[in-house]
């Protein structure tokens, strides 16, 4: 009982979050309700007992891509009122996508619903039961091939977008603070023989 | 603490609530025998940690308020409460309320996972480390949003400076939490304490894991924006950072915040990678069966009160970073260390050499 209220709670907060993201006029705003609603799909994924992925949800995306989203979305000069500038012109097209959508998903739902397996509530698992330790040993055993590979392509990916941004100019300056650290006082500090002293003749 | 607990839960079983019901009352009640000795203990904080820097710096620090300035805490909370809370024009109002509220929120939600001795946690989770991880990550957002929402320059460059170094350090934060996980073999906390339970002070992790640990805590300055790496409120540069426009009791939040993260931070390490609530004299004879023998809550404070004080000492004597230190000694230094020990570690593991060979 307990458990349908939250769910509906959740759900409902996260159709009003997704709703937000594209009816909010301020960017920033959508990208704090698309954080609200990952956060809601991560409670959601709590009720179904898949703890580890709820927690990784929230570790990865609200955690570290958002942020650095949020980061993007707030240096931007965006002009509002240009943006709203194509809103009537793209409509037709946006309810033509959300048409096709729509149906897809009905369709899905229909499909599954012929030979009902998929309607039957799921067994809750026994106590004690780990979702991250199953995970894991399925990842590492059956799987292992399949995440190596993921794992090979996205080291490709950040080693491809280091190797993009770093260009080399000619006249850089670049720190090295080993040659900071190790500067002697000779290397710095010049004496200079002064005669102001001495009197001159003019 | 436990037949505390236990009482309790008989108690509220005389009043006969539905069994939902019951869990909820006695959860609350375990929450409040966390939150007020952690609000309490932030409030103290505050006033070591300016007794403290004041002697480190040959002064005398507040002692005009009680004995010895034992009520400055108090009359300092009570200014908060009463000074007007002023919003700045063309700020976002709701966002500018909202972000204290999730900074605070993160700050204390993260203490449900924490273990303070053998049978007293809030919430006993099996992926206990994540969830710490996962919350630690959310409380940037309380710092971003006020920046924001604060319509000022300088709150919005404190933000972004935080917001920067937060995600940098994070990752070296993580990938020295996966080696306390190979250590520990378990995501729950309570585990990885129990894994450490030796003979005596060897069994710690902190000793096969010493970069780990190392890495760990200055990564735990950084994240909660202490000094050495407070640039995120940085006085001279950018006047108090992202929390420039706040004034009252919204300041005080963004404060209980900060403080309440820094003393899990302590109580992380500890957990980590000095054995929890572990006697050090365990397995000394004569002691054993002694008070200073035993494990206990007694323990864990007085190993928490010591990286406390470490906080403050750091603060008090190291020269802040520049931004671009701070970012290189991330990205540059910790990262490689924290993956290179991992990989030290595995073999360690692999072959059965350190405390975890049993």
């Amino acid at each position: 009982m307990v458990t349908t209220l939250l769910f509906y709670a959740f759900a409902s907060v996260l159709i009003i979050a997704a709703v937000g993201v594209i009816a909010s006029k301020n960017p920033v705003h959508s990208a704090l309700f698309l954080v609200l609603a990952f956060f809601e799909s991560a409670m959601l994924w709590l009720l179904m007992e898949a703890e580890f992925l709820a927690v990784v949800l929230v570790l990865v995306y609200v955690g570290a891509v958002m942020v650095l989203f949020l980061f993007v979305v707030m240096m931007l000069d965006i002009n509002v009122e240009r943006m709203r500038d194509g809103y009537t012109r793209y409509l037709p097209l946006g309810l033509v996508v959300a048409l096709v959508v729509i149906l897809e998903i009905g369709h899905v739902i229909w499909y599954r619903s012929q030979n009902l397996p998929f309607l039957t509530v799921p067994e809750p698992n026994p106590e004690g039961y780990s979702n991250t330790r199953e995970l894991g040993s399925v990842l590492y055993t059956e799987y292992v091939y399949a995440f190596e590979l993921a794992s090979v392509v996205l080291l490709l990916a950040i080693v491809a977008a280091i190797t993009l941004t770093m260009r080399k100019r000619p006249g850089l300056k670049v720190q090295d603070v080993a040659k900071q650290v190790a500067v002697n006082r000779d290397d710095r500090v010049r004496l200079v023989k002064d005669d102001a002293g001495t009197e001159t003749e003019t | 603490m436990t037949a505390l607990i236990d009482l309790l839960d008989r108690l509220i079983g005389v009043i006969g609530l539905p069994e939902f019901l019951h869990y909820v009352v006695l959860t609350s009640i375990k929450i409040v025998l966390v939150l007020v000795p952690l609000i309490i203990a932030v409030a103290y904080f505050t006033y070591a940690e300016r007794k403290i820097i004041g002697y480190i710096q040959n002064r005398l620090g507040p002692n005009r308020v009680g004995w010895y300035g034992l009520l400055q805490p108090f009359a300092d909370t009570l200014k908060m409460l009463l000074k007007e809370i002023v919003v700045p024009s063309n700020a976002s109002p709701f966002l500018f309320f909202l972000a204290p509220l999730l900074s605070l929120m993160a700050a204390f939600a993260v203490w449900a996972v924490v273990p303070f001795s053998e049978n007293f946690v809030i919430a006993d989770i099996d992926a206990g480390l994540l969830y710490v991880l996962a919350l630690t990550s959310m409380g940037v957002y309380g710092v971003i949003i006020a920046g924001w929402a604060s319509n000022s320059k300088y709150a919005f460059l404190g933000a972004m400076r935080s917001a920067a170094q937060i995600v940098a350090y994070e990752i070296a934060m993580g990938f020295a939490l996966v080696g306390v996980l190979m250590a520990g073999g378990s995501l729950n906390l309570s585990a990885i304490v129990l894994a450490q339970e030796g003979t005596s002070v060897l069994g710690w992790f902190v000793w096969p894991l010493f970069p780990l640990f190392m890495v760990y805590f200055i990564s735990g300055l950084a994240e909660t924006n202490r000094a050495p790496f407070d640039v995120a409120e940085g006085e001279s540069e950018i006047v108090a950072g992202f929390h420039v426009e706040y004034s009252g009791i919204a300041f005080g939040l963004f404060f209980l915040a900060e403080y309440a993260n820094m003393i899990l931070i302590t109580a992380l390490t500890v957990i980590f990678f000095f054995g929890g609530w572990m006697s050090p004299f365990a397995g000394i004879p004569g002691l054993d069966g002694t008070f200073i023998g035993q494990s206990s809550f007694f323990w864990m404070a007085i190993k928490m009160a010591f990286f406390m004080f470490c906080f403050l000492w750091a603060r008090a004597t190291f020269p802040r970073y520049r931004y671009d230190q701070i970012m290189r000694l991330g990205w540059k230094v910790f990262l490689p260390v924290t993956i290179v020990w991992i990989a030290v570690e595995g073999v360690m593991v692999a072959a059965q050499i350190g405390p975890w060979a049993a």
